[in-house]
């Protein structure tokens, strides 16, 4: 057999299904991988000791015949879903030290499957980032190097940690938070499988809120199969989270393990074909939609007029949310205090040392555009453009399906190149910022390389509550790519 | 949308941050490029568009007015970052109090 730490998430669960390996021996394989990669700062907090137990209780109810979906399967969790006990940081300053009091609904969602924790993940600070960088904690590094180059790469981000993990082999999967690409986008830099459910589908309750009407969790992993496997276990409603739709959970796995895409209409976005995408992305797309033709699918071609507007218009949403959410951060319940004369020096005092210098950035552009005088022409002029995208989409399903684009418009890039301005790192989630914005289902599924050897992913973009779809098409397309990129040394 | 040192100023004390004097002329370079950027917002006509405020057409259920949760006074102030003053010190989830620095004289 396989090392265990060499198996999909599906092929794990099944050897422990026919006794092959037990959790025990799986948790201590994976754990020794965190052990060897260290150096990828993927982890901020690692937990053994209660991987280890998890799984000897797993043990004990496969023994009892009570096997859930992920039964004694590892994963990594981003450090943005609080855990029972466990330290949880968002990677700020902020919140070192902050040891939640309960669990989030996904998380024990996950557990109730079955599944064991290996640890927390690092990301970019409050998830606002690209690359990374912003951590606390310091930047993750990318597994994946360009031939013949060995500078460090990034990860992506903000579940920077929690793709790396995956690519490394430290863990068959492990849960992010996408608000405009957080998944998607590392998923893509890492050569794996990302996915962004529809809002509403996994419940936020117990998620550090960054922008509430755009976060949304989902999955990582190395295959289709095995995000759909995830997602299963993820989704559902939630009386905690107002936001959670009341819908049933579709059966994603038969949607992933069914790759039938004969006569499914393929929509392609001409506005995504935009300057400064690398050529090599441009043509892997149109590889892409080669490849699902040959498959059966029918490529459509539609217009979303309004894509261009949608990143600019997220940077007064989400900063804006984001400022009203990081309002709780004063020094007065939890997390950082930095002393102070008066109430005001304090608040001013902690947040000023607390937060790092992205997340002061953001509050303060969302402060201003929530300002007397300032409202109506910033923040209701967002969430005017975000009817009119969400429209674009819309109509563009009256034609088609699904959707097919870029994930990303670069490969990984290295740390600090491009670090000056912060306009030219938010152009990196302009694929996928604007199904964020609609509220829409994404996935990344690696679809090829680029000439020095890096992963590119592309996106398959779905219909309201239509992840079905997507995991079809995205396993169709995992099987056409035959993506098989493993980076070197891991 | 150009912002000078002084707004940036007034930004920061409205979102109570404290920004080190000399980092407000970089911030007000650094915001005026974001907002300029997003000037490019107003080339588009939203006269009549209803704003978005909710992406899911799924009418969100509502739930009983009742009380389902509580008598966890410990685990809410158990990460009180200036400590935490218990009513009663031998019974922790009987109520207690964050503690703050002094507001009235």
């Amino acid at each position: 057999m396989a090392s265990l730490t060499d198996l999909t998430l599906a092929q794990l669960a099944a050897a422990m299904a026919k006794k092959e390996a037990s959790a025990v021996e799986v948790a201590d394989a994976h754990l020794k991988k965190l052990d060897e990669h260290r150096a990828l700062n993927a982890f901020i907090t690692e937990t053994p000791d209660k991987a280890r137990e998890m799984a000897k209780a797993s043990d004990a109810r496969r023994a009892r015949g009570e096997a859930g979906l992920l039964e004694g399967v590892p994963l990594a969790i981003k450090d943005l879903f609080c855990t029972e006990g466990v330290q949880t940081t968002a990677a700020s300053h902020i919140l070192e030290g902050f040891v939640p009091q309960y669990e989030s609904t996904v998380t024990a969602n996950l557990w109730k499957a079955g599944a064991t924790m290996v640890g927390k993940t690092n990301l970019d600070e409050f998830a606002m980032g690209s690359s990374n960088m912003t951590s606390h904690f310091g930047g993750v590094e990318n597994p994946w190097k360009r031939r013949g180059d060995n500078r460090k790469l990034v990860p992506g981000g903000s579940s920077g940690g929690s793709a790396a993990a995956v690519a490394a082999y430290m863990v068959p999967g492990s849960t992010g938070t996408d608000t405009g690409g957080s998944i998607r986008q590392p998923a893509s830099f890492c050569g794996i499988v990302g996915m962004k459910p529809t809002y509403g589908r996994c419940s936020r309750w117990g998620v550090v809120a960054f922008a509430s009407s755009l976060d949304q969790p989902g999955p990582f992993a190395r295959t289709v199969e095995d995000t759909a496997l995830m997602l299963q276990a993820m989704s559902g409603h939630d009386p905690k989270d107002s936001t959670s739709a009341p819908l049933a959970v579709p059966d994603f796995v038969a949607a992933a393990r069914n790759p039938d895409i004969k006569g499914l209409k393929v929509g392609i976005p001409k506005e995504y074909r935009v300057d400064g995408t690398s050529p090599e992305i441009v043509a892997l797309w149109d590889k892409g939609v080669e490849m699902l033709k040959a498959a059966g699918a029918v490529p459509v071609e539609v217009s979303l007029p309004h894509t261009k507007y949608a990143l600019p218009a997220y940077y007064i949403v989400a900063p804006a949310e984001c400022s009203s959410n990081l309002a709780r951060y004063d020094g007065v319940r939890y997390g950082l205090r930095v002393p102070g004369k008066d109430l005001t020096e304090m608040y001013e005092g902690t947040r000023g040392a607390g937060f790092g210098k992205e997340v002061r950035r953001r509050i303060m552009i969302g402060t201003y555009v929530l300002s007397a005088g300032y409202y109506d022409a910033y923040y209701k002029k967002a969430q005017q453009i975000r009817q009119l995208i969400a429209q674009d989409f819309k109509t563009a399903f009256q034609t088609c399906d699904v959707l097919l684009t870029p994930t990303a418009p670069t490969s990984a890039f290295a740390a600090g190149e491009k670090m000056d301005d912060p306009v030219t790192m938010y152009l990196n989630d302009m694929f996928t910022i604007p199904a964020s914005m609609a509220g829409l289902p994404g996935i990344s599924v690696p679809a090829g390389s680029d000439k020095d050897g890096l992963p590119l992913g592309l996106q398959l973009i779905g219909r309201a509550f239509d992840e079905e779809t997507v995991l079809t098409a995205g396993a169709a397309l995992e099987k056409a790519a035959g993506f098989q990129g493993r980076a070197a040394g891991y | 949308m150009s912002l000078d040192k002084d707004m940036v100023a007034r930004i920061a004390r409205l979102a109570r941050l404290k920004v080190p004097e000399e980092e407000l002329v970089p911030l007000a370079g650094e915001l005026s490029g974001i907002f300029a950027w997003i000037e490019q917002l107003n080339e588009v006509d939203t006269k009549n568009v209803e704003p978005l405020s909710s992406v899911s057409d799924v009418t969100l259920p509502m739930r009983a007015d009742k009380v389902t949760d509580g008598g966890v006074a410990a685990k809410v102030l158990a990460n009180a970052p200036g400590g935490a003053v218990y009513i009663e010190p031998d019974d922790k989830n009987a109520g207690g109090f964050f503690t703050v620095p002094k507001v009235v004289e």
